[in-house]
């Protein structure tokens, strides 16, 4: 049985601590071993997107020392993995120790998909869901077709999602565009930023999903925190907890929750 | 505190979005043109073959730059054109005013070309007593407007058809309150004939220039080029050492992508070539460095000259669509422009690079495959390498990173802070300090992390 170690990103673990334990839920239902290596702290994402390489190096060998004993390393985040994948060249080159933790790091519908060999997934989700394809997963780690490149159409997230019972994944747009949370960005150009965010969302209101999905919390954070100020009756939801079976969180709760000021 | 900065786009794009319905129409329009961009690719198999091979000559072109620009000047000399090098702007409007001062030239009809622009050589010459009128029929609408272009091909992509209509009413004298496209276009037809006619030389630039040939290809799509060098005289080609290619039988390749990356179509209605002067005729060809080797120079940036400047970039960019092109106070904004412009003068445009949510669609739109929003990242590595931060986000990420290096410290820290926020009233969280709170709520705070539910559900599992 390969050991399979646990990637949960920093605002996972410290704001979105379900979509960490839901990811444990769906790999183990898949019979695997996961174990969560608590000297994990983050793949260093921030600093390396502002610039700031020489403060992002000492956090990336830190996540590189605590992943490499494992066989796998699978996260419920594109753009945490896309880091790791892509970006660490610059710390690493070619360490050894560094390419071989490379190509065994995963984001968690692709490792379900390309490790696992899973075609579908077991469950009922009878909703009418909006897929935002998190920019990062899409086209630094490829788990869908973007819509600029000319080629076969796929998505594994959605061949995943797609084969729940009664779900419907309604069809927007702009497939992937993006959402504007972009890390720092979201707060260095907050009117762009959040104009984004906005017409994202209408997308997916005028494809009328009841529940908008991706593979990317960060994504997540930024759209539910516009959805919440804007009292949208929109639920929002990360994959993980979608395949773990949880409830919809109720719109209408949610909407209350955001209106206490 | 923030370092001012020459110039921000944070607070030029935020000035944009503020009238939201202008932002949203200038955000459609631009949407629009994507979406025929796709449905153009999409009707050639080859398209990711094609955008391969183009990246492929144009890296090996940039590898010998040197060599095919000397094989270049000898061939268009050999066709009789006149070949001028020019290091920096100032050279390079010299060049043209000397060349028209020798001809006693007072009117000159130009067609578009954002190395001009670069160069800021229409008030230069205007300066010098020559009235240069820009014959692309956006182009001379910005210049009425006395405005840069917002977009390298759709110069006037920012201004609505009203707006149009009443600028045309005061320079050309239309109809009051004339909206209808046809008709402002035939306005200004009847006028530019005027100018066409009038003008004693013309301004062009190029967009691909054929080492092996010494001749060069300008795409239009409203012949204003033709027209404008070949009524007199006297035609003076501007163009970046970029904008080689090796053999007149890799155009095609280019020809094919850039029209459906720019607008959508199969090709640009004009492709026109020039191979030596007219008879009895003078043709001048600046070819023009400003920055350019040192571009060349930099392992990081020399893709960036693959660029065929067909505007793809900004089209698909959800920053540039909804900030619009002059909030990147620069000659040629949107990803592209993020790029040439700090590569060169990092210090006056440190916040270009960081105008920019790394979707990287802009990478994966570009006819040349140039790895855009890789480059925007490592130009953010540059910029923070030479101090240009400001310093609350250098001390941000200074602290961040020491916490991140410390799990314990991170972990009780954590723990701290979602119980801060908790509990704190909200007037304190959703302050004017606080940008994601201006129109977002902030996340949760739960009251414990995805680490402490672990080690309970460990324990439970072992009990």
């Amino acid at each position: 049985m390969p050991r399979v170690g646990l990637f949960i990103p920093c605002y996972i673990d410290q704001l979105y601590p379900d979509v960490g334990l839901a990811t444990v839920e769906v790999l183990e239902r898949c019979g695997q071993q996961v174990e969560f290596p608590e000297q994990q702290t983050c793949c260093g994402q921030p600093m390396a997107n502002t610039g700031c390489t020489a403060d992002a190096r000492p956090v990336a060998e830190l996540f590189v020392r605590t992943f490499a004993p494992y066989d796998y390393v699978v996260c419920p985040s594109g753009s945490c993995v896309a880091m790791v994948r892509q970006h660490y060249h610059e710390f690493f080159h070619d360490d050894p120790t560094y390419l071989a933790l490379r190509k065994k790091t995963f984001e968690l519908t692709e490792y379900l998909v390309d490790v696992l060999g899973l075609t579908g997934w077991q469950g009922r989700f009878p909703y009418r869901v909006g897929l935002h394809q998190s920019c990062h997963g899409l086209r630094e780690l490829r788990l869908a077709s973007s819509s600029e490149v000319v080629g076969p159409s796929y998505s594994k997230t959605r061949q995943l999602l797609g084969s729940l019972d009664g779900i419907e994944i309604v069809t927007l747009e702009r497939p992937d565009e993006c959402c504007g949370f972009g890390g720092t960005f979201s707060v260095n150009e907050e009117a762009v930023s959040c104009m984004m965010g906005l017409d994202r969302i209408a997308d997916h209101q005028r494809a009328t999903a009841q529940v908008l999905t991706a593979v990317d919390m960060s994504c997540l954070m930024h759209l539910e925190g516009l959805i919440r100020r804007q009292r949208t009756p929109l639920a929002v939801m990360h994959v993980a907890q979608i395949l773990a079976g949880r409830a919809v969180p109720n719109v209408t709760a949610t909407t209350a929750a955001g209106a206490n000021g | 505190m923030q370092v001012s900065l020459p110039i921000t786009h944070p607070e030029s794009a935020a000035e944009f979005t503020a009238n939201e319905s202008r932002a949203h129409w200038h955000d459609q329009a631009l949407w629009f043109v994507r979406v025929k961009r796709d449905r153009a690719a999409r009707t050639l198999n080859e398209w990711e073959a094609l955008r391969a091979l183009a990246s492929q000559i144009k890296s090996h072109t940039m590898s010998r730059l040197g060599d095919y620009l000397e094989q270049f000047e000898a061939q268009a000399t050999r066709r009789g054109a006149i070949v001028h090098w020019a290091r920096n702007a100032d050279e390079h409007n010299q060049i043209v005013l000397d060349i028209l001062k020798k001809h006693n030239v007072h009117r000159v009809a130009k067609s578009k070309s954002m190395l001009t622009e670069e160069c800021h050589l229409n008030p230069f010459l205007e300066q010098h007593d020559v009235t240069v009128v820009d014959t692309d029929l956006g182009e001379w609408i910005v210049q009425l407007r006395q405005e840069p272009p917002s977009h390298i091909v759709m110069p006037a992509i920012h201004i609505k058809k009203e707006e149009v209509g009443a600028l045309f009413h005061k320079h050309l004298n239309t109809e009051a309150g004339a909206t209808d496209a046809t008709y402002l276009a035939y306005a200004a037809r009847q006028k530019l004939r005027d100018v066409f006619l009038a003008a004693e030389a013309g301004i062009t630039g190029v967009n691909f220039a054929i080492a092996e040939t010494g001749g060069f290809v300008v795409c239009t799509n409203e012949g204003n080029a033709d027209l404008g060098v070949s009524l007199n005289k006297l035609h003076i080609a501007c163009m970046g050492i970029e904008k080689l290619i090796p053999r007149a039988s890799d155009l095609g390749v280019f020809l094919r992508l850039l029209g459906r990356s720019a607008t959508g179509q199969p090709i640009t209605a004009y492709s026109s070539h020039f191979h030596g002067p007219i008879p009895g005729g003078e043709l001048h060809i600046v070819l023009v460095d400003n920055g350019r080797s040192q571009i060349l120079d930099s392992d990081e940036f020399r893709g960036a000259l693959k660029c065929i400047r067909c505007g793809a970039c900004m089209n698909t960019c959800p920053v540039y669509r909804r900030s619009g092109g002059h909030s990147y106070h620069s000659t040629i904004p949107g990803p592209i422009g993020s790029i040439l412009h700090p590569a060169r003068d990092a210090a006056q445009h440190a916040t270009l690079p960081f105008a920019c949510s790394l979707c990287a669609s802009c990478t994966d739109v570009c006819p040349v495959k140039i790895n855009l929003h890789e480059q925007l990242l490592i130009l953010r590595s540059v910029i923070a390498g030479r101090k240009l931060l400001s310093g609350s986000k250098r001390l941000a990420m200074r602290l961040t990173s020491f916490v991140f290096q410390r799990p314990r410290l991170y972990a009780f820290l954590g723990g701290v802070g979602r119980r801060v926020m908790s509990i704190m009233p909200r007037w304190l969280v959703y302050n004017r300090f606080n940008p994601w709170g201006r129109q977002r709520e902030m996340p949760p705070t739960p009251r414990q992390s995805f680490r402490e539910l672990y080690r309970q559900r460990r324990g439970k599992d072992r009990a």
